[in-house]
């Protein structure tokens, strides 16, 4: 049996872990008081398909792990077991040992863990309880008999007689047609012998009589085996119809010359991660590019013989062709995206967990959990998610006494909100706790040196809670494990930034707070306003314009001989000329009419004066970085329609370069072109 | 592109002699890709060499060194475009339709960069082994030679081979004349 198992090791990976999600949503879905049957059943399956699966693949410590702990399910789940908060509690540290043993398996590592032996202890002396303890014992010993048996059944084993035998498999011509694998029977017999097969394949017709629904190969397979011969053909029931099968034993006299090779796998580290995509999904993908090859080939067709009457068969083609690519794009960016569940799934247990170690009672509700997000968004927001939670959990929600005095339920509610607002998607973490407190805030501003008192009178609420985004600011009397370490809300906050998202809160005092958290939807592709400065074309990303005008020399005045500022209604927005911080060569011309681009960056409008706006359009982000270096004043390049290349400007990044140049009031070096 | 190169090869006008120097190649000789800039012969090792293009224009980039010329669209990747004459403190040259630019996979640090860099005309490629190769002359302050892999002559011809990787990689690609600029005026000081 050279199949190579290995190349599964990736999958069965994947599987556990989902399994064991699976397995842990539901321990926290069942109640002691109250089981569940199907409840049971799911945690019962996803054990019992990660036992098998390791069992295949070789990996001893988490199949002997699960046995145990599938032994005692089984018993919960016939009913011959009462299940415990307690117990629920070791399930749930068993999904945690068992994620340890899988990823150490993953890095090449042997599985077995300290926290393993001595769960795998808890797991025996649960079951040596239950075998006293309870009244259907002979229900118990048949199951553990039934166990030897399977064990006798096992290769290797050392107290029963290990006998050789030769079988001879011809299988009918027609035996693929009835469903039967002949490669499945083979691994069945894998499981109750070691089993060296030699195929015969002299009966194949040439290629061009080739029947290719038609088995024409026999087989002689070399058995070693303590099973009796019963069990041997109980493998081939199905197929002995059909098929000769000849069993003869091999006397012990007859050695075989040399044992088989059988090389220890040595688990690959695979660091490659793969999407599970919805196959809908796929076939709209799949729709879709047949669409683009009928357009194709008919716009080849129009192209091979046009004259101009055909123009607007062309045109109508072009459109065409527009809206598959368009479409394409589309569907193939749905194949990134992943619900939001993915980055919600942890919580209910993290909320359980640090709920029960600070003694608060807390009900998780989570809502729109099929948002569906871009993969690396959801991975890198991951992060700054759990440390929200974590807050509102630790600072948010007061402890039960508190807040039965306050009036409220005993019971603290967290909600985790997630849906889409435009291009955009919007995740809400509100707890209905204490609030921020305004004068608290204000109070550490103060002590901190980020604000004087005078400025922290005329503060409105929404600037005062500003404050906790500030580094090295923290409101909690007590730094606990769980947080107060003034790290960590800035770093949230430029984590979402990083992603182009932006977060802000709101609170009211004894109601709660909420988190609210804007991200795009996707980092590969942004909404764009071509601008035109020179000969040069650049992007603004559409999100950060606030507005586009006329930009009125009238209306710009200069402060102290430095910085021009421009009258925006009430307000005086700092301007910033493309052309000057961008250093390009070509003069403005006397026909250009200049515009200016209102944005905002870091909560400040900045007008950019450029020379023409273009159109709007998705355009694709391609890494400057990748080949060159970062270039300041600019996030990205994106390729246009004509193949050129146009620069995506970093709003945050231009504002620096125009400080950066007034303050050093350097000359401008003109390139010598 | 495959014409712009041959016109290259007949310009320089040995291709006859290329013919004698690969059937020299020993074993363990590397191949150099060469090309003319001010009237000197360069080299390359082939193998960094991923295509030769012809010149086309190329987004300027902002406050960028002169000899940076800007990025162009290869095939959807961005690729920035070196002008080597301006990076070694050569007079620029006006670019023309049969301006070649040499298109180099570069191994960095953070894995392989790709980088077009604009010579004068492709020469030739000559198969050369370490032993021929002579070591760079020590010639002061005044040129930095880091990047010179060593010489090579080749029909009573010098050749200078370049060590893409350091010369595309030192310093984030600062102009080497600016480099020398800056030692002068520093020593006039």
């Amino acid at each position: 049996m050279a199949i190579d198992l290995s190349q599964f090791h990736q999958v069965f990976f994947e599987e556990s872990i989902e399994g064991l999600d699976t397995m842990e949503a539901a321990l926290m879905a069942l109640d002691a008081n109250n089981v569940d049957q199907e409840t049971i059943n799911v945690i019962f399956r996803s054990a019992h398909s990660i036992k098998g699966g390791s069992a295949t693949f070789g990996f001893k410590s988490v199949s002997e792990f699960t046995h145990d702990m599938e032994t005692i399910l089984d018993q919960v789940r016939s009913g011959r077991r009462n299940i415990s908060p307690d117990d629920i509690n070791i399930f749930l540290q068993s999904v945690d040992c068992m994620r340890e043993m899988i990823s150490l398996i993953q890095a090449g590592e042997e599985g077995d863990t300290e926290v393993a032996s001595s769960l795998k202890e808890t797991f025996s002396a649960m079951l040596t309880a239950g075998d006293s303890g309870k009244s259907n014992k002979n229900g118990l010993d048949e199951g553990a008999q039934r166990n030897n048996s399977e064990d006798v059944a096992r290769p290797g084993n050392p107290h029963e007689k290990v006998r050789q035998w030769q079988l001879e498999f011809i299988p009918g011509e027609k035996i693929l047609q009835t469903g039967n694998d002949v490669l499945r029977l083979f691994r069945e017999l894998a499981e109750v012998a070691t089993v060296r097969s030699v195929a015969f394949a002299g009966e194949l017709p040439g290629f061009s009589s080739l029947d290719p629904l038609a088995c024409y190969m026999t087989w002689r397979l070399e058995l070693e085996t303590s099973a009796p011969a019963d069990d041997i053909y109980a493998i081939f029931e199905w197929v002995e119809d059909e098929s000769e099968i000849k069993l003869a034993e091999i006397k012990p006299a007859i050695e075989v010359e040399s044992k088989p090779d059988i090389k220890p796998v040595k688990p690959v580290a695979s660091e490659s991660t793969s999407i599970r995509v919805a196959i809908d999904k796929i076939d709209n993908l799949i729709n879709l590019v047949g669409e683009l090859v009928i357009t194709q080939s008919m716009l080849g067709q129009l192209g091979a013989d046009f004259d101009v009457r055909k123009l607007p068969r062309l045109n109508e083609g072009l459109g065409q062709l527009e809206h598959n690519t368009r479409e394409l794009q589309e569907s193939v960016m749905r194949i990134r995206m992943l619900p939001i569940s993915f980055a919600f799934s942890r919580f209910p247990r993290m909320v359980r967990d640090l709920g029960s170690q600070l003694g608060k009672s807390i009900n998780l509700v989570m809502l729109g959990e099929s948002t569906e997000l871009d993969k690396t968004v959801m991975e890198k927001i991951g992060d700054p998610l759990i440390h929200l939670v974590r807050n509102a959990i630790d600072h948010g929600i007061e402890m039960p006494e508190t807040r039965l005095q306050a009036g409220k339920d005993k019971e603290g509610r967290l909600t985790l909100n997630a849906y889409h607002q435009g291009g955009n998607v919007v995740i809400e973490i509100s707890d209905d706790g204490k609030g921020l407190n305004r004068e608290a805030l204000l109070e550490k501003a103060i002590e901190k040196n980020i604000l004087s008192e005078d400025e922290s009178l005329e503060m409105s609420d929404d600037q005062v809670f500003e404050l906790i985004f500030s580094p090295g600011f923290s409101t909690a009397k007590t730094v606990s494990d769980v947080s107060g370490r003034g790290v960590g809300m800035d770093v949230v906050k430029r984590n979402i930034q990083s992603l182009n998202g932006a977060i802000d809160v709101s609170s009211e005092k004894n109601k709660g707070s909420t988190f609210t958290i804007r991200l795009p939807l996707t980092l590969a592709i942004l909404d764009g306003q071509l601008v035109r400065v020179g000969g040069n074309i650049y992007v603004f990303p559409l999100v950060s314009i606030v507005e586009s005008m006329q930009y009125d020399k009238h209306k710009v005045n200069k402060i102290a001989g430095g910085c021009e500022v421009f009258s925006l209604r009430d307000d005086y927005v700092p301007i910033i000329e493309l052309r000057e911080v961008f250093d390009v060569a070509e003069e403005k011309k006397e026909g250009d009419s200049a515009l200016m681009v209102v944005v905002e960056s870091g909560g400040e409008k900045t007008g950019i004066v450029v020379d023409e706006l273009l159109a709007q359009q998705q355009v694709v982000i391609k890494s400057l970085e990748k080949n060159y270096k970062k270039v300041e004043g600019v996030s990205g390049a994106t390729i246009l329609g004509d193949g050129t290349v146009a620069l995506i400007l970093d709003m945050p990044g231009i504002v620096k370069l125009k400080s950066w140049e007034s303050s050093q009031q350097r000359q401008p070096i003109h390139a010598v072109r | 592109m495959q014409s712009q190169k041959n016109s290259a090869m007949s310009l320089s006008g040995n291709t006859a002699h290329s013919v004698e120097a690969t059937d020299q190649a020993s074993e363990n000789s590397d191949q150099y890709l060469t090309f003319f800039m001010a009237g000197e012969e360069y080299g390359v090792d082939i193998l960094c060499v991923q295509e030769i293009r012809g010149w086309e224009a190329a987004t300027p980039l902002p406050n960028a060194p002169a000899h940076i010329k800007g990025v162009i669209n290869l095939r959807g990747t961005i690729v920035p475009i070196i002008d080597l004459r301006q990076c070694f403190g050569l007079d620029a040259i006006e670019y023309t339709a049969v301006t070649v630019v040499i298109v180099l996979k570069v191994k960095t640090q953070d894995g392989a960069r790709i980088m077009g860099m604009v010579v004068d005309a492709v020469s030739d490629v000559y198969a050369l082994s370490a032993a021929e190769m002579r070591a760079t002359p020590d010639l002061g302050d005044s040129v930095n030679t880091d990047f010179i892999k060593g010489l090579v002559s080749v029909n009573d011809r010098m050749v200078i081979l370049l060590d893409i990787d350091r010369l595309l990689t030192l310093d984030d690609i600062q102009s080497i004349a600016d480099l020398t600029k800056e030692i002068s005026v520093k020593s006039k000081l």
